[in-house]
């Protein structure tokens, strides 16, 4: 069980940056329920539920999600159930339980760039961007693949188009973590396959989502992209799986969301 | 520090440390309904209403309550009294630990959700593992006491 010294519910975004950076042990918190599992000793804990953090708003061409909100609303939004084929509500679904969904936030699993997480991938797979609070505005992918300095992500933005999107997982039972998580989407042709829980953090098949894009989407394509992903991707072997379960899954899992995407209308 | 929260319709000042979670906070106020069958967010069994939302109040941070609803089995006794009579008729009464927590989620699911089809309900319990007489009595219980039996 992790400790907490002081608590700080700031009032300003400005007052949770300058006590973030006032001491290293001081720690954003979001849902807690992973940071329970550790035992980390926090000096600081700042907890920005007075900032009002948590909302989905779609505002012109974009859906913006704030950093608090939980991933129960996500998965039971209506205009996440219209978008992307429900991409986002189908890859938080079967995260524990209810109860635990009603827990954790947006804000933490992608600030923490949790290798495990379901929904990293599925956003990743959309056009989503992130805004740090000094950072500023910038493509998931590349705030997934760069080090920042200390910062307090606000929210996230979706570009709302019509981008078709399939997402599949591996389990050992339903609600466990996951061993794989895999996300593909197509817009005007151009495919993203993105593969996450490897155990490492959700990354975007890029060379295989070129190939796919360039294809005639015959069954050898298809097949072709899948083990393309494979090969350029790394994996990991961990408690849920060894390296070789995951390559092997992931190619029928590639396969299975490109074949899912071609079906959706 | 010191937080000014309503729990069963009662407003309460409770005194909590930094790093208190809100299943021990009321279990420390006398709230016994309130129990823990795992240490990782995963039971199911420590499920308060948190402004009517299901919630793992062993994953809530106590103070974080501050200004909320919370809402535990106490505070809804005829209710869970009516659903009780319905899992005994089925033959699923259970050894009673884990009782509080999931029928705290089956009226929450009552509230949330119309009509639910067989698939709902068991998605809606999943993140109550412990279930000792078995998940088909439960599941005909529910069945029954939703109106869908």
């Amino acid at each position: 069980m992790f400790t907490i010294e002081h608590v700080l519910q700031p009032e300003t975004l400005e007052e949770a940056y300058q006590a973030l950076h006032a001491n290293i042990s001081n720690t954003v918190l979001g849902g807690c329920a992973f940071l329970r599992l550790g035992s980390k000793k926090i000096g600081t804990a700042i907890d920005l539920s007075e900032l009002k953090l948590d909302y989905i708003v779609e505002q012109g061409k974009e859906i913006k999600i704030g950093a608090m909100t939980t991933f129960r609303t996500i998965e039971t939004h209506p205009t996440f159930h219209q978008l992307f084929n429900g991409v986002l509500p189908k890859s938080v679904t079967n995260i524990i339980g209810v109860q635990f969904r009603n827990v954790v936030t947006v804000g933490a699993t992608v600030y923490s760039k949790y290798g495990f997480s379901d929904l990293l991938t599925a956003l990743l797979a959309l056009d989503t961007e992130v805004e740090l609070y000094k950072g500023g505005r910038l493509p998931l992918e590349e705030f997934l693949q760069k080090s920042f300095p200390k910062d307090i992500l606000t929210q996230l933005f979706i570009q709302k188009n019509a981008r078709k999107a399939s997402y599949q997982s591996m389990r050992n039972s339903l609600s466990d973590y996951p061993i794989l998580t895999i996300a593909v989407s197509e817009l005007n042709q151009s495919w993203r396959i993105v593969v996450g829980a490897r155990p490492l953090r959700a990354q975007l098949a890029a060379q295989a989502s070129e190939a796919l894009s360039n294809s005639k989407l015959t069954i050898e394509d298809i097949e072709q992209a899948a083990s393309l992903a494979v090969e350029e991707l790394s994996f990991g072997s961990n408690i849920r799986g060894s390296a070789e379960y995951r390559k092997a899954m992931c190619k029928v899992l590639v396969k299975r969301g490109i074949m899912e995407v071609l079906q959706c209308k | 520090m010191q937080i000014e929260t309503t729990i069963n319709g009662k407003k309460i000042t409770l005194e909590v440390a930094n790093d208190e979670l809100l299943s021990d906070a009321l279990r420390t106020k006398g709230y016994l309904s309130i129990r823990q069958g795992c240490d990782t967010s995963c039971c199911g069994l420590c499920t308060v209403w948190i402004d009517g939302k299901p919630t793992l109040s062993c994953s809530t941070l106590a103070f974080r309550v501050k200004g909320k609803q919370i809402t535990t089995i106490e505070g809804v006794q005829p209710q869970a009294e009516e659903f009780a009579q319905v899992l005994v008729a089925e033959g699923a009464e259970q050894c009673g630990f884990c009782s509080p927590g999931f029928i705290m989620t089956v009226l929450a699911m009552k509230h949330e959700l119309k009509n639910p089809t067989e698939q709902e309900i068991i998605h809606y319990l999943t993140g109550n593992l412990c279930r000792c007489t078995g998940y088909m009595g439960q599941l005909r219980a529910i069945k029954k006491y939703l109106g869908g039996a």
